[in-house]
């Protein structure tokens, strides 16, 4: 294959990971940006709607299509109720302090890998993606499940911008986004906001867990990667910032899948992982981001 | 008097505690002071300074590494390569205390950890020298210490015993001394101290690397007293673990640490007999103490009771 195919497969790929990173790295901004919780735990909800979607599969009969469609609906609303309850159960009580708050999802990481563990192997298995077709280039073949992921992403990001600006929900979660107190004077029931926003956030990241797992099987500690790619995303695109977590994703995304194409992915990572730590020392705000 | 009293009277009931056990239990204890030694000097900058760092394991790493390459490639014997670890780690801790110190808080932590994760990467990078993930074992040449083999129990136990005595009573020394007082002070309100003319930057890299010396120091012994030196131990799982020690046995007391580590080190060797899946605890622990008990154990004693444990 020449370089200019070879280039276009490698974007390809990446804008497949950019697609998935913006998915669950906007739930991580999202949880920052109203809660200033950073939640260790997001990759975990990940790994956990990638798990969700073989269980749903393995007990759905029928087309695979039918099964895939169930576990885009399940998926996130179990883990988003399991988020919901970790919040009441843990965060609430912990007052959200910010040091508190990442030492106890640390713990939650643990328990939910090593639950899985127990519960679900350590194997990885695979999910049947819901149609098989490949669209035939000149140069290669490309999965058309794989451009779908690309699509469904748009869609779903499309859907969350709409409802930050243009319902009534997002007005008050915006509103306490910007002052908590300020917005329990208005009557607004915070705890509920908060519940609801790490819930959305988890349910964000189960719904990336069942896009990928037609094309990456489910495994009990696949989280690691995306927990990690979604911190650099969020961080870079400026903490708690909506927009910029989208620029960075695509960012990141694409420039994983071209260098990992053509260089070491373990020299690419150490860079980006010393870039990360780079940007917060020097720039807090972010790259693209607007001040916080 | 009665706290040094205190500090004495547990180094001889450790020192006691090799006539009584098997030897599989004394390995285990030996393990468990090395492990605690990581752990006193993570609690010098968490439990003292305030500096809540998910990067240690990056500090172990330099101290294993250091020690067991430089026995490796050199033929360093276990005292030389024992300093060299020391030093490495107390100079990886300024080298990342200088950066990340500009920032503080979950910006500090995220830090940290990127910072130990580029360490992991970059070991398992140069895997032809580092063995990667697999790791390597050091040769019995370069395990001994003034003629004694410290592959065998009793010198094993001994070179692990002293390394704790010295580590603990530096500690003590540090904390109940001016400077102590003044780390304290970071933790408590950063900004009165430096209405008082102190400077926060400089005593927390001074906190930050003495705890790093302390790390570095461990990861040598273990490498060196075990004989095995893997990427495994520069993982994220080996930050978290020396902070879960601290916050068990109690942040910000001298004995904490070596109290955590026991107790978790019996608590996971309990469960895995159980279940393959006994990092569950520690997840299960975490969430428990920060929820239930943020002081800790002998920080909750010391809250009720005993006023001058220090």
């Amino acid at each position: 294959m020449a370089f200019g195919p070879f280039l276009l497969l490698a974007l390809m790929e990446g804008l497949v990971t950019a697609a998935v990173l913006a998915l669950a790295a906007s739930g991580l901004s999202l949880v920052f940006g109203v809660m200033r919780v950073v939640n260790v735990a997001h990759g975990a909800f990940y790994m956990l709607g990638a798990v969700l979607a073989w269980v749903v599969a393995a007990h759905v009969p029928g087309h695979a299509a039918l099964a895939f469609m169930a576990a885009l609906i399940v998926a996130p609303l179990v883990v988003g109720a399991l988020a919901a309850a970790t919040d009441g159960l843990i965060l609430k009580r912990l007052n959200y302090d910010p040091e508190a708050t990442i030492v106890a999802t640390i713990g939650l990481l643990y328990m939910i890998e090593q639950a899985t563990l127990s519960l679900y192997g350590p194997n990885a298995n695979p999910v049947q993606a819901p149609f098989e077709w490949r669209i035939q280039l000149p140069w290669f073949g490309y999965s058309g499940y794989k451009l779908f992921v690309v699509f469904a992403a748009c869609v779903v990001l499309l859907a969350l911008w709409a409802f930050i600006t243009r319902t009534k929900a997002g007005l008050i979660m915006r509103a306490t986004q910007v002052d908590r107190t300020t917005a329990s004077a208005f009557g607004i029931n915070v705890d509920r906001v908060y519940m609801g926003t790490f819930a959305l956030g988890a349910g964000l990241a189960a719904l990336a867990g069942v896009l990928i797992v037609p094309i990456q099987q489910a495994h009990y500690l696949m989280g690691g990667d995306t927990l990690l790619l979604s911190f650099i995303v969020v961080i870079i695109g400026g903490l708690g910032s909506l927009r910029g977590t989208l620029i960075a994703a695509l960012v990141i995304g694409l420039s994983d899948g071209v260098i990992s194409m053509f260089f070491a992915p373990t020299l690419a990572k150490i860079l980006a992982t010393l870039l990360v730590a780079m940007v917060l020392v020097f720039r807090p705000q972010g790259l693209f981001g607007a001040k916080a | 008097m009665k706290v040094w009293a205190l500090h004495l009277v547990l180094i001889a009931v450790l020192f006691a505690a090799q006539f009584l056990l098997s030897p599989y239990h004394t390995t285990n204890l030996a393990r468990i002071m090395v492990l605690a030694v990581f752990a006193m000097g993570y609690n010098l900058a968490f439990g003292y300074t305030g500096l809540l760092s998910l990067g240690h394991a990056l500090l172990l790493g330099a101290g294993m590494y250091a020690a067991g390459l430089s026995a490796q490639l050199w033929g360093f014997s276990a005292g030389p390569a024992l300093i060299v670890g020391t030093v490495a780690g107390g100079v990886m801790a300024a080298a990342v205390g200088l950066l990340a110190l500009r920032t503080a808080g979950v910006s500090f932590m995220i830090v940290t950890l990127m910072f130990a994760q580029a360490g992991y990467l970059t070991i398992l990078y140069f895997a032809p020298t580092t063995g990667g993930d697999e790791g390597f074992t050091l040769a019995a040449a370069s395990r001994t210490f003034a003629g004694f083999d410290l592959s065998t129990d009793t010198p094993r136990f001994f070179a692990a015993l002293a390394l704790f005595a010295l580590g603990l009573l530096v500690s003590l020394a540090l904390v109940r001394s001016p400077f102590g007082r003044t780390m304290v002070a970071m933790r408590e309100n950063e900004e009165r101290s430096r209405m008082l003319g102190y400077n926060p930057f400089a005593v927390k890299l001074a906190a930050l690397t003495i705890s790093g010396l302390y790390a570095g120091a461990a990861g040598a012994a273990y490498a060196l007293l075990f004989g095995y030196v893997g990427a495994s131990f520069t993982t994220i799982q080996y930050s978290i673990l020396p902070m879960l020690y601290v916050l068990l046995g109690g942040a910000g007391t001298t004995i904490g640490p070596l109290l955590g580590a026991a107790l978790m080190f019996a608590l996971i060797e309990a469960a895995s007999g159980l279940t393959t899946a006994y990092l569950f605890l520690v997840g299960l622990a975490l969430v428990v103490l920060v929820l239930f008990a943020p002081k800790g154990i002998l920080g909750t004693i010391r809250e009720r009771w005993l006023k001058w444990l220090p």
